[in-house]
């Protein structure tokens, strides 16, 4: 959504934006050594001569790095290329060992992609172009505030493997920044790549932005915003930034290029106050790596072996399943999602019923726990069972419920639920009917009106019924053994 | 050249014996006593930086215990060896001739140290160097310099003066030293003793302290050709653990001990043997091609037109690798750490004080020819002339010549404290750096003396040629030795 | 393109060398004498030749994405400066963001 102050200037401004994503690719070891890269572990306890750039260590190529990257910058869209060089980009941080990052310049892993972010109202597609796909690797960690006039260091990150995803300046207003931001994530999560996320840092944004009068087609300065740790947290940045670029415009003053900083306490962007000039990082080829050869064969294996894409999951969804746009939009977002309604749907049978469930009862289980799909006690085999009994008449909707509220509590099956809670359909006339006979004496007035022919009060002893059998009668069954004792 | 008192000079006829169950501690011992008579320690040659006898004999134990165990084929059992301090080992420190690294023992070992030592060989000692490898006269340590045995008023050469000296002093028969543009053909030339830089790739550089990564290679010093031989054998091959080490089969150099030289092509090239040359050594040169030619070696004059780039390629280059290989002493994580005003300070302050003037020299120039505006001019310009020198050695190769020879060094060894200009000091580089620059194997043997000091002459010969210019080199020596025998 | 005080204060500073000013003029003189025989270099007709990037290996060796961690054969405490609970320490950086690239 535009905020309003934004919707002001945009009529006499554009915004244009580029944005850069780092992602952390999902190997098990590191980009150039056999340090394990899983996140968690006590500080410094993932390190070795490599990553700790002791004198004399080197780097050596992770093969899975090499393929999640290509599987990424397939998925984008883009050309991958058979020769890619490493380059050295040199600085000093204490959270960088060599003193220089191991990345790609001049000659990158791919070039030239594209994602669509929407549809225009005639109907064609909003794209956004992918520059570069890049591979790299990570620092370590830096954390500030812990000790007192100190910076305390962890290198277990150093050396994980990222891609950094570089987008032309396409985007024109948050809104699409956001999308572009969905789509990429939604790509890259279903291309398991990685596990895209802000909040683990897996996933990270810099953003690239100017503004430029309307009609106007050359560029503004641009200022590169950083320090975003979520999506919403881009979009506020990029309007706050994009107000301040315009207003100095509207005061006839210059936009400088510098990196500007997202407080997202205040809500505002100001600027770092790290010294420019000082970046320069004299890059230059990798002289302990040669060229990374890519077949074209291997290229083509990884476009081939490539999981399922977004796109073309919603379309099967369409054709195979019958849902709706908005359904599938649901359904479709999140991969590990989409995967648990799929269990679900081809163990059940019905996906609509399904869907339907996922939509509502599982993801509200999940929002009420705080939780993810993948730490959800319901397996979708349990779900698929209690949703067969649903079908089958053994137990009622209002019983299902019950039933799943408790599995999703105990992770427990439904039939054993239903019997311990005896919420199994109860059809056999003998019980039916002692449940009748005591409505009937509980409630002797409502009895004596429905036996003296007043039919409406059928559904209200019916109701009684249900509720004294905590809802396990057959209702049908119980409407017909009323109706008996009616004499009609 | 085999100076009085020397450890016996055949590491094979030693390793040999020890498999056959001699004492493996008795070589190592011999050793330790010659470094003590020779006076290798600080108030004397200051060839060897650290030491540790106990630790030393207690490996040859474990030699003799594997031995025993049935290992009954050890190359390099009980054979004393020397590694220059640029070169990591965990058990004595690792300093690289640098306060930056004092004290320093690094957690793991180099490939190359690992493969002597399977191989039963015993570390005796670090040797001494110059500075992160930048130097040709292992006068720029900062553990002092290193006297060269033959005539301790003069330098032994560099960067890896104190291994090529500790081969001549008869401490050791092989050392490790290591290449960037002549550090082992140079010292072993001043020394007298053998001297191989392999083809780029040949050895690991795992564990090698980065000076500049596309030139450097671990190189290995011999009292004779058959020691040099054997300790290239034992170290070349893969190391997975280095992404430039060549996936090539390793030939078992020590067999052309017995080819022959018939037939061989010699080639000459005229940009090594300028009018300047000193006449002694130019006489030693052509009377080694004599020799060479009585054996049945035929030899032709050749040009490699881009030698006198070689130099100003290498400058550019080789600061601009190390400028980046360097950042990483920075008081973080190992080594030197000095306080000054904050972070900054503190990388300021440490590099300052850890760092000598060359090295210092070294980095600004190389930081300097790779910064914004002046890499295209410099670093990239390099990097194509350096297509062109190396493309002069595969035009020359091509056309049918098996071999190269030329005189190794421009003088003899030079006396302490003479070359103070930093550019007369590369010079001395002139006729090593071009093959470090294309990659190709080269050597030196001693062929002679001029008024008492050693001089080296130079084989040099295709990619991955190493047997090639052996041959020669075994052959040279065989004729040399039985000439030079009284 | 002789280098300047200016020059040799600014990339000390990119190399973190902290170089004093007296050493200054005597570091110009040096340089600028080393550079001028690279000048030579200019003149050399390299039009159309591919500079060397990797003298080595023709195409990068991959390691499979597995196997075990290389070992260190002494602890960190036994080389790291500063440490405390595990974390390495440096003196706090004057400003935090300053010059940080990764995340």
């Amino acid at each position: 959504m535009t905020s309003p102050a934004v919707a002001a200037i945009a009529e006499r401004y554009e915004m244009v934006v580029g944005l850069e994503v780092h992602v952390q690719l999902k190997t098990r070891t590191k980009a150039f050594c056999n340090c394990s890269s899983a996140f968690g572990a006590p500080p410094n306890t993932q390190v070795c001569p490599v990553c700790l750039a002791l004198p004399g260590a080197l780097p050596v190529l992770n093969v899975r790095a090499v393929e999640l990257a290509t599987r990424a910058a397939i998925a984008l869209g883009c050309t991958v290329h058979g020769t890619s060089i490493f380059a050295r980009k040199n600085y000093f941080y204490p959270d960088l060992p060599k003193g220089y990052q191991i990345t790609q310049f001049d000659r990158p892993l791919a070039t030239d992609g594209c994602v669509v972010i929407g549809t225009r109202a005639d109907g064609s597609p909003i794209t956004v172009g992918v520059t570069r796909v890049h591979m790299e690797e990570d620092a370590g960690k830096s954390i500030h505030d812990r000790y007192t006039a100190h910076t305390a260091i962890d290198l277990n990150r150093a050396g994980v493997p990222l891609i950094e995803i570089v987008s032309e300046p396409d985007m024109r207003s948050t809104v699409e920044a956001g999308a572009y931001l969905r789509v990429v994530k939604q790509i890259l999560a279903y291309m398991d790549v990685s596990d895209v996320s802000m909040e683990a840092g897996s996933l990270r944004v810099d953003a690239n932005v100017s503004a430029r009068a309307r009609g106007q087609t050359k560029l503004g300065t641009k200022t590169e915003v950083k320090n975003m740790n979520s999506f919403s947290a881009v979009e506020r940045a990029l309007d706050a930034e994009f107000i301040r670029q315009c207003g100095l415009l509207d005061r006839g003053e210059k936009v400088l290029q510098q990196t500007m900083l997202w407080d997202g306490a205040t809500g505002q962007v100001r600027p770092s106050r790290s010294k420019e000039g000082s970046h320069d990082y004299r890059y230059f080829p990798e002289p302990d790596l040669p060229p990374l050869v890519l077949g074209a064969e291997w290229i083509e294996k990884v476009r081939s072996d490539l999981p399922e894409r977004p796109a073309h999951r919603r379309q099967r969804y369409a054709s195979d399943y019958g849902l709706s746009e908005k359904e599938i939009d649901v359904l479709a977002a999140d991969i590990a999602l989409s995967d648990y309604f799929e269990g679900v749907a081809r163990q059940h049978g019905d996906a609509k019923v399904a869907g339907n469930w996922v939509m509502g009862e599982v993801s509200a289980a999940l929002n009420a726990r705080g939780i993810d799909i993948g730490d959800f006690r319901v397996r979708p085999a349990d779900l698929s069972k209690l949703l067969n009994m649903v079908r089958d008449s053994m137990v009622s909707h209002s019983a299902a419920k019950r039933i799943f509220a408790i599995m999703a509590e105990t992770g427990n099956l439904p039939e054993q639920i239903a019997q311990r809670e005896g919420l199994l359909i109860v059809s056999d006339d003998a019980a039916l009917r002692e449940w009748i006979t005591e409505v009937m004496a509980e409630h002797p007035a409502e009895a004596a009106r429905f036996r003296s022919g007043e039919k409406k009060l059928q559904g209200v002893l019916v109701g009684f019924v249900m509720k004294k059998s905590k809802g396990s009668a057959d209702p049908k069954r119980v409407n017909q053994l009323l109706a008996e004792r009616t004499g009609t | 050249m085999t100076l009085p008192g020397s450890v016996e000079g055949r590491a094979a006829r030693l390793a040999t014996a020890v498999c056959k169950g001699a004492p493996a501690e008795d070589a190592i011992g011999r050793s330790y006593r010659r470094s003590e008579e020779i006076g290798a320690g600080a108030d004397g040659l200051n060839i060897v930086l650290w030491q540790d006898e106990r630790e030393a004999q207690e490996h040859a134990r474990s030699v003799a215990h594997r031995i025993d165990e049935g290992e009954s084929k050890l190359p390099l059992a009980g054979v004393p060896v020397a590694i220059k301090d640029n070169i990591a080992t965990t058990t004595l420190p690792t300093t690289c001739g640098s306060r930056i690294l004092e004290g320093y023992v690094s957690p793991f070992e180099a490939t190359a140290v690992a493969r002597l030592r399977a191989a039963g060989a015993v570390v005796v000692g670090k040797t001494n160097c110059d500075e992160f490898a930048m130097g040709s006269s292992t006068e720029h340590s900062a553990y002092g310099p290193t006297r060269n045995p033959i005539d301790p008023a003069r330098v032994p050469g560099g960067s890896s003066g104190g291994s090529a000296a500790a081969v001549a002093a008869g401490i050791v028969p092989i050392a490790l030293g290591s290449e960037t543009g002549g550090s082992v053909r140079q010292p072993a030339s001043f020394c007298g003793v053998v001297g191989i830089k392999p083809t780029y790739g040949r050895v690991s550089r795992y564990g090698l302290v980065a000076f500049a990564s596309s030139l450097d290679q671990i190189g290995v010093f011999g009292r004779t050709v058959d020691d040099a031989a054997l300790a290239l054998e034992v170290i070349a091959g893969r190391d997975t653990l280095d992404s430039t080490s060549a996936d090539r089969p390793v030939h078992r150099y020590r067999y052309e001990a017995g080819t022959t030289v018939k037939g061989l092509v010699i080639g000459v090239p005229k940009e090594y043997f300028p009018a300047s040359l000193d006449p002694g050594i130019r006489e030693l040169c052509e009377r080694a091609l004599e020799i060479l030619r009585g054996l049945g070696a035929t030899t032709r004059e050749v040009s490699l037109p881009h030698t006198d780039l070689a130099i100003p390629t290498y400058y550019i280059i080789a600061p601009a690798e190390a400028s980046s290989n360097l950042a990483r002493f920075d008081g973080v994580r190992y080594g030197l750490r000095m306080t000054g005003d904050g972070l900054q300070g503190m990388y300021e302050a440490t590099r300052s004080s850890g760092f000598g003037a060359e090295v210092t020299r070294r980095i600004l120039l190389g930081t300097y020819v790779l910064s914004a505006g002046y890499y295209d001019a410099y670093y990239r310009k390099a990097q194509e002339v350096r297509s062109l020198i190396a493309q002069d050695f595969l035009d020359v190769f091509a056309a049918g010549v098996d071999v190269l020879f030329t005189p190794t060094t421009p003088t003899t060894a030079f006396p302490l404290g003479a070359k103070s200009d930093p550019y007369e000091m590369y010079l001395s580089d002139i006729f090593t750096a071009t093959a470090n620059l294309a990659g190709v194997p080269a050597m030196s043997l001693p062929i002679g003396m001029v008024e008492g000091l050693p001089v080296g002459g130079q084989f040099i010969a295709p990619h991955f040629g190493e047997s090639r210019m052996l041959g020669a080199a075994y052959a040279l020596e065989g004729v040399l030795a039985t000439q030079a025998a009284p | 393109m002789p280098v300047t005080p200016a020059d040799v204060l600014h990339i000390a500073a990119l190399a973190r060398l902290g170089v004093a000013p007296e050493r200054v003029p005597s570091l110009v003189a040096e340089l600028n004498g080393i550079l001028a025989h690279m000048d030579t270099l200019s003149a050399a007709k390299t039009r159309g030749v591919v500079p060397v990037s990797s003298i080595g290996a023709a195409a990068q060796p991959l390691r499979a994405d597995g196997g075990l961690p290389y070992p260190l054969a002494r602890s960190l405490e036994n080389f790291v400066p500063s440490m405390r609970e595990g974390l390495l320490l440096v003196p706090r950086l004057a400003t935090h963001e300053e010059a940080g690239e990764g995340a």
